[in-house]
C-alpha cells in the first residue's frame, strides 16, 4: 500500500476525489507519523488527534453522499502557532499566552475549515515570530529534519519541519522578514509570501504589523498554490487586506508546468545579493540553477539595487518599533498569564510589569527595548524617521529592477542551516542571515522560495527566492514550477526524497512542553 | 557612538512596562550598544528630499457598511482573562496611592 504522507496534496486531492483513499486514512497516516518522529523533531506545539479523525471523517461522510467539496477537502495541513484557532490552544511560542485558547479563528484559518481541510495541530515557532531559528520558542528547539543537530530556520521552523518531515503535505506560515521563504530553503520544501494584503492577517498574533503576511508551506510549487487559493482574496475584517480580483494561483503553477513555461522570461539577478558572504555552496547551486534558466530560454539580466544595503538596519528598526507597540496588549488583563510581582503595591502598573518579565523570553524583551528606544523622544528622527526613508528607497529600487525584469532570483538565504547555537548569542549575526529575504517585506513584494539542490561541502539544502511586483503572485507560481519541474527532471526525483531517514522517536506527552 | 548605558535601558523597560534583572539590564545593554551601533547606517542615505514610507500598500479611507454583526459573547470575551469579576475583567487597583 502506498504511504499516503509522501503524496503531495495533489496527489492526495486526487486519490480523495475519485475514492481510492479516504480522509480518514489520509489523516490517521499523519498522525502515525506524527507520533513515529514528533517526540525528537518537535514541530508541533500541539496535536489534534481526535479532532482531526472526527473533521475527516465528516469530509468522508459528505463525500459519500455525493456533496461537491473543493480542491482540498479532506487534506491534512499545520498550522503555525502565531495563527488563532478556537479549538486549539494559541501561544504563538511565548509563556505568556501558554494555554490560552482563542475565542475566534484567524480567517486563514475560517477558510481552511470552509474548504474541509483537515487541522493536524499547531506548529513551533520563535517566540512570536521573532527568530531565525526556533530558538527562541519557550516550549523548546525543532529540529530540521535533514540533520538533528541544525536549526529549521526560523521563524516558521515547527511548519517547514513538518512539511519536510512528511508528517503534513501542507502548512501555513506567517513572514515578517523571511519567516516562511528562509525555513522553506533550509529544510529543502516550499515557501511563499504573498503581496503584502493579498491574505487577510485577521488573527494573526501581530509581530510588525506592515510587514507581517500569512503564506503557504509545502513540498511543491503546485501544492502552494491550491494553499493560496484557498486562503487568499480580501477579508472586510482586516483593514489592509487588497480587494483585487485574484487568478488561480493553481492555474498559474500549472501553467509553469507546460512545456517553453520559461521561453523570453527576463529574470533579473541582484547583485547586491550574491558574492562574499554566501556560502560557496550556496552560490555554487544558485548559478547552476541560472545557467538551467538559460539553457531553457529564460533571458537573464544582472540588476542592482544599491540600498538593499540598508534594509537590514532600516527592518532592525521598524520592526521592533511596530513590535512594541504591538506586545502593548499583553497586559495581563484580556488574555495570558498574571504574575504577582515580589512585594512592592499590587497596582496594574506593577503587575503588567511583573508579567511581561515572566512571560517574555530574552529576544522579545531585547526587541521591545530596542523598538521603545527607537520611538522615544529625540531618536525618533535619527532612527525610525530615516528607517521609514530607506524604505522608500527600497521600493525605488524595485521598480527600476521590475522596470528591467519580470522576476527578480537570489539565494533565499546566504547559508544551508546552521547548527543550534551559532548565533543564539550574537543577535547582529542572527539578524544579518535575514539580508535577502527583507526587502520584500520592506516593500510589500510577493517572494517564493524553492529547493535548488544540496550543498556540495554539507550536503544541506539550498533554496532559490523569486520575487515578483505587487500583485503579481501568480508570476511566482509559474516560474517556480517551471524551475521546480526542469530542477527534478535533472535530479530524477524530488528535493525530499533524498532526505535522510528520520529517527523514530515516539511523541509524549513529557515532550509536548519541553521547556527551555 | 552609540553608547547606550544600563540606566538608558532601566528607563526604556520602565516604559515597555517590563522588569529587568540587574543582569538582564547589564546585558540589553551591551546588545543595544551594537545594535544601535549597526543600524544607525539609516542616517547615512535618509536625504530630508525622500518621503518616508510607513506602509506598502498604501490604502486610504478603508471603510465597513455600518451593518451589525455578531460579535463575541461576553463569556468568549472573558474566556482567556487571568480573572474574572462577573462579566468584568478583574484588575488589580489602577492607582498608585503614593
Amino acid at each position: 500500500m502506498t504511504d499516503l504522507t509522501r503524496l503531495t496534496a495533489a496527489e492526495l486531492a486526487a486519490a480523495l476525489a475519485d475514492g481510492s483513499v479516504s480522509s480518514v486514512d489520509a489523516t490517521r497516516a499523519h498522525l502515525d507519523q506524527i507520533d513515529a518522529v514528533d517526540g525528537d523533531l518537535h514541530a508541533f506545539l500541539h496535536v489534534a488527534h481526535d479532532a482531526a479523525l472526527a473533521a475527516a471523517a465528516r469530509v468522508d461522510a459528505r463525500r459519500a453522499a455525493g456533496e461537491a467539496l473543493g480542491p482540498l477537502a479532506g487534506v491534512p495541513i499545520a498550522i503555525k502557532d502565531v495563527l488563532t484557532t478556537l479549538d486549539m490552544p494559541t501561544t504563538a511560542g511565548s509563556k505568556i499566552l501558554e494555554g490560552w485558547v482563542p475565542p475566534y479563528d484567524a480567517t486563514v484559518v475560517a477558510r481552511l475549515r470552509a474548504a474541509d481541510l483537515v487541522l493536524l495541530g499547531k506548529t513551533n515557532m520563535d517566540e512570536f515570530a521573532m527568530g531565525s531559528s526556533t530558538e527562541h520558542s519557550a516550549y523548546g528547539i525543532t529540529r530540521n529534519p535533514w540533520d538533528r543537530d541544525r536549526i529549521p530556520g526560523g521563524s516558521g521552523g515547527g511548519s517547514a519541519a513538518a512539511v519536510a518531515s512528511f508528517q503534513a503535505p501542507l502548512a501555513l506560515g506567517s513572514d515578517t522578514g523571511g519567516s516562511i521563504r528562509q525555513p522553506a530553503a533550509v529544510t529543502g520544501s516550499v515557501g511563499v509570501k504573498p503581496t503584502y494584503g493579498g491574505v487577510s492577517r485577521y488573527g494573526a498574533i501581530a509581530l510588525a504589523s506592515s510587514l507581517d503576511q500569512v503564506g503557504p508551506v509545502s513540498r511543491t510549487v503546485l501544492d502552494a498554490a491550491m494553499l493560496h487559493d484557498v486562503i487568499g482574496g480580501h477579508d472586510p475584517l482586516d483593514s489592509t487586506s487588497l480587494t483585487d480580483a485574484w487568478p488561480s494561483m493553481t492555474g498559474a503553477a500549472l501553467a509553469g508546468l507546460a512545456d517553453g513555461a520559461l521561453t523570453g522570461v527576463r529574470v533579473g539577478v541582484i547583485k547586491e545579493l550574491a558574492g562574499p558572504g554566501f556560502q560557496a555552496g550556496v552560490t555554487a547551486r544558485f548559478t547552476e540553477t541560472l545557467a538551467l534558466l538559460t539553457a531553457a530560454g529564460a533571458e537573464i539580466t544582472e540588476v542592482s539595487a544599491p540600498n538593499f544595503e540598508y534594509a537590514v538596519a532600516a527592518y532592525y528598526l521598524i520592526l521592533p518599533a511596530e513590535a512594541s507597540s504591538n506586545l502593548a496588549r499583553f497586559d495581563s488583563v484580556r488574555f495570558g498569564i498574571r504574575v504577582d510581582p515580589d512585594g512592592g503595591k499590587m497596582t496594574s502598573e506593577h503587575v503588567m510589569a511583573a508579567t511581561r518579565e515572566a512571560g517574555f523570553g530574552p529576544e522579545v524583551k531585547r526587541r521591545i527595548i530596542l523598538g521603545t528606544y527607537a520611538l522615544s523622544t529625540g531618536y525618533y528622527d535619527a532612527y525610525y524617521g530615516s528607517a521609514q526613508k530607506v524604505r522608500t528607497l527600497i521600493q525605488r529600487d524595485f521598480d527600476a529592477a521590475f522596470a528591467q525584469v519580470d522576476v527578480l532570483v537570489s539565494p533565499t538565504a546566504p547559508t544551508t542551516a546552521f547548527t543550534f547555537g551559532d548565533k543564539l548569542d550574537d543577535p547582529m549575526a542572527m539578524y544579518l542571515g535575514d539580508v535577502t529575504t527583507i526587502p520584500a517585506n520592506l516593500a510589500g513584494i510577493p517572494g517564493m522560495s524553492i529547493p535548488i539542490g544540496l550543498a556540495p561541502e554539507d550536503g544541506l539544502p539550498v533554496g532559490l527566492q523569486i520575487m515578483a511586483p505587487a500583485h503579481q503572485d501568480a508570476r511566482l507560481y509559474t516560474v517556480g514550477a517551471a524551475i521546480e519541474k526542469l530542477l527534478e527532471a535533472g535530479w530524477g526525483h524530488s528535493m525530499l526524497d533524498q532526505a535522510p531517514a528520520l529517527a523514530r522517536a515516539p511523541r509524549t506527552a513529557t515532550t509536548v512542553q519541553g521547556a527551555r | 557612538m552609540s553608547e547606550i548605558t544600563a540606566e538608558q535601558v532601566a528607563h526604556l523597560a520602565h516604559l515597555a512596562r517590563i522588569d529587568l534583572s540587574p543582569e538582564e539590564i547589564t546585558n540589553l545593554a551591551a546588545d543595544l550598544g551594537q545594535i544601535v551601533e549597526s543600524v544607525a547606517k539609516v542616517s547615512q542615505v535618509a536625504t530630508a528630499d525622500i518621503p518616508a514610507t510607513s506602509h506598502p500598500m498604501p490604502l486610504t479611507n478603508v471603510f465597513r457598511d455600518d451593518v451589525v454583526v455578531p460579535s463575541l459573547t461576553v463569556e468568549q470575551a472573558l474566556s482567556g482573562a487571568p480573572a474574572r469579576a462577573g462579566d468584568k475583567f478583574r484588575v488589580p487597583a489602577i492607582l498608585d496611592e503614593e
